[in-house]
């Protein structure tokens, strides 16, 4: 037997999490991702994806980037470099927005809070951070400053039960609603608690430092609701939450539009421009971009996964799927994949091949599981 | 029977020209949850150290290799309902194929249990 598509194995260069030996106590099994070593799962990434959608799940994702950027205009520095509408952000808000290349291609995806202070809390991906602090570095302004706040921790608690354990602990936390931040003490200790995530499910971000991360993780697997979970399901979950992974689904070479992530750039943006790729994201708005990103449903049960080819009726390569996998919670084979703009309405059946093997598929709208956040 | 065990982790039990083919204990403890199976079909001829079945678990896809010449007598139709019985049972209801040897001298260079036992501690 031979893995094909192989879990890297540990690299020499990769750093320890702060969390590293509390993973391997609980069994984990580690790869290396992003620069680190990470748990790819415990017990099974089927049993840890299904435990997140029914109770609660604790993943570690210290291997993200968190950002603090401040300093007076900071909000319009922001702006240049995203389409969001970050003046407009208030106090304890999160927003989700792209980090966008000149030409619109997306350069990271990422997640920005206003904090009390007006300055902002930025959270992107683990794989890009290092390029995303240079390409911040070299565009913003010299009064704004950018402090990489390596030494915390980031710990998302996601599920069903994931607040309500966790309010056993910190109580003043079911005060937050989707998409709020806020600071909060945990026996002198202070957290900066987002409740978002990336399973679809309602659930917590909790930023800690990085010597207190362990005890803290310790405290929240104490409760019934809560398992560790790896980064495996960590994948499966949020393919059935139709979330796109940067890297993946995202890159360089896909723009907002082509990525259907229109939403992240509000009226006032798309109207006043200025941003990287603004004209070329205006036009691909009204007359539509070639490619679309969608959801698949692959029939049978064989998955097909990122790589595999979208064909047109000729056989003629015409676009790709990005993310693919098995869906635990449908028991289905899933993907998401750029698809021609004709062949992106739901419904509409799709050619894929895989390993000189042909699969239909039909798009589907996603999420494929639907989301369950705390509005 | 006599068990035989390859360095791609299959196993093959063989009575006389007749054997049955499967993937090892620690081979679906690599792989995790297995989603899918595709076994061949009776008549198949498949060649040592060739691919001859397919293994998908949520996170990859493996191929799994003859460990040795001959025809495919029968694929195991179960993996198809139930692919999980590979994690289950992967040395007895999780087989993968039967296959009638086309030249038993391949067997020799296989592995016995306690040779396989002591490869995989060595990994």
């Amino acid at each position: 037997m031979s893995v094909a598509e192989a879990e890297t194995g540990a690299e020499i260069q990769d750093q320890a999490l702060a969390l590293d030996a509390w993973h391997r106590g609980r069994g984990a099994r580690m790869v290396s991702f992003a620069g680190y070593q990470m748990p790819i799962q415990y017990e099974g990434i089927i049993a840890e994806h299904l435990w997140t959608r029914a109770h609660a799940g604790l993943f570690d994702v210290s291997h993200m980037g968190q950002l603090n950027i401040s300093g007076e205009g900071a909000d319009a520095a922001l702006e240049a470099l995203l389409p969001g509408d970050i003046k407009g952000i208030a106090p304890n808000r999160i927003r989700y927005s792209l980090l966008l290349a000149q030409n619109g291609g997306i350069l990271d995806d990422l997640m920005v809070t206003r904090l009390p202070s007006g300055a902002f809390y930025v959270v992107v991906n683990g794989a890009t951070k290092y390029d995303d602090i240079a390409h911040l570095h070299e565009h913003l302004p010299e009064a704004v400053t950018l402090n990489h706040m390596d030494e915390q921790a980031l710990l998302a608690l996601q599920g069903p039960e994931a607040v309500a354990a966790f309010a056993r602990i910190v109580p003043e936390v079911e005060t937050l609603t989707f998409m709020t931040a806020g600071a909060f003490d945990w026996q002198g200790t202070p957290l900066w608690i987002s409740r978002s995530g990336y399973t679809g499910e309602d659930g917590l971000e909790i930023s800690v430092s990085a010597d207190k991360a362990e005890a803290l993780a310790e405290r929240i697997c104490a409760e019934p609701e809560v398992k560790p979970i790896g980064l495996g399901a960590r994948d499966s979950l949020r393919l059935e939450a139709g979330l796109p992974l940067y890297g993946h689904d995202l890159d360089t070479q896909t723009t907002p539009i082509m990525a259907d992530l229109g939403f992240a750039i509000p009226k006032r943006r798309r109207e006043e421009g200025g941003f990287p790729g603004a004209d070329r994201i205006r036009i691909e708005r009204e007359q539509g971009p070639v490619q679309k990103r969608v959801g698949l449903l692959v029939e049978g049960r064989q998955p097909v996964r990122e790589g595999a080819l979208v064909l047109d009726g000729e056989g003629n390569e015409v676009g790709k799927v990005t993310s693919g996998g098995f869906s635990p919670s449908l028991e289905r084979p899933i993907a998401m994949a750029y698809v021609p703009l004709a062949s992106a309405q739901p419904g509409a059946a799709v050619r894929l091949e895989q390993r000189s093997k042909i699969f239909q598929a039909t798009v589907a709208p996603l999420p494929f599981v639907p989301h369950r956040y705390h509005r | 029977m006599t068990l035989y065990f390859t360095k791609d982790h299959e196993w093959i039990s063989v009575d006389g020209d007749s054997a049955t083919v499967g993937i090892t204990d620690y081979a679906q403890a690599q792989l995790g949850d297995v989603v899918f199976v595709e076994v061949p079909p009776a008549g198949t001829e498949v060649a040592k150290g060739k691919e001859a079945a397919v293994v998908e678990s949520v996170k990859a896809a493996s191929d799994v290799y003859a460990p040795v010449s001959g025809q495919v007598t029968e694929g195991n139709g179960a993996l198809e309902a139930d692919p999980a019985l590979v994690n289950t049972s992967p040395e007895a209801e999780g087989w993968f194929f039967k296959l009638k040897l086309s030249d038993p001298a391949e067997l020799q260079g296989l592995m016995d249990a306690n040779a396989y036992k002591a490869f995989v501690e060595s990994l």
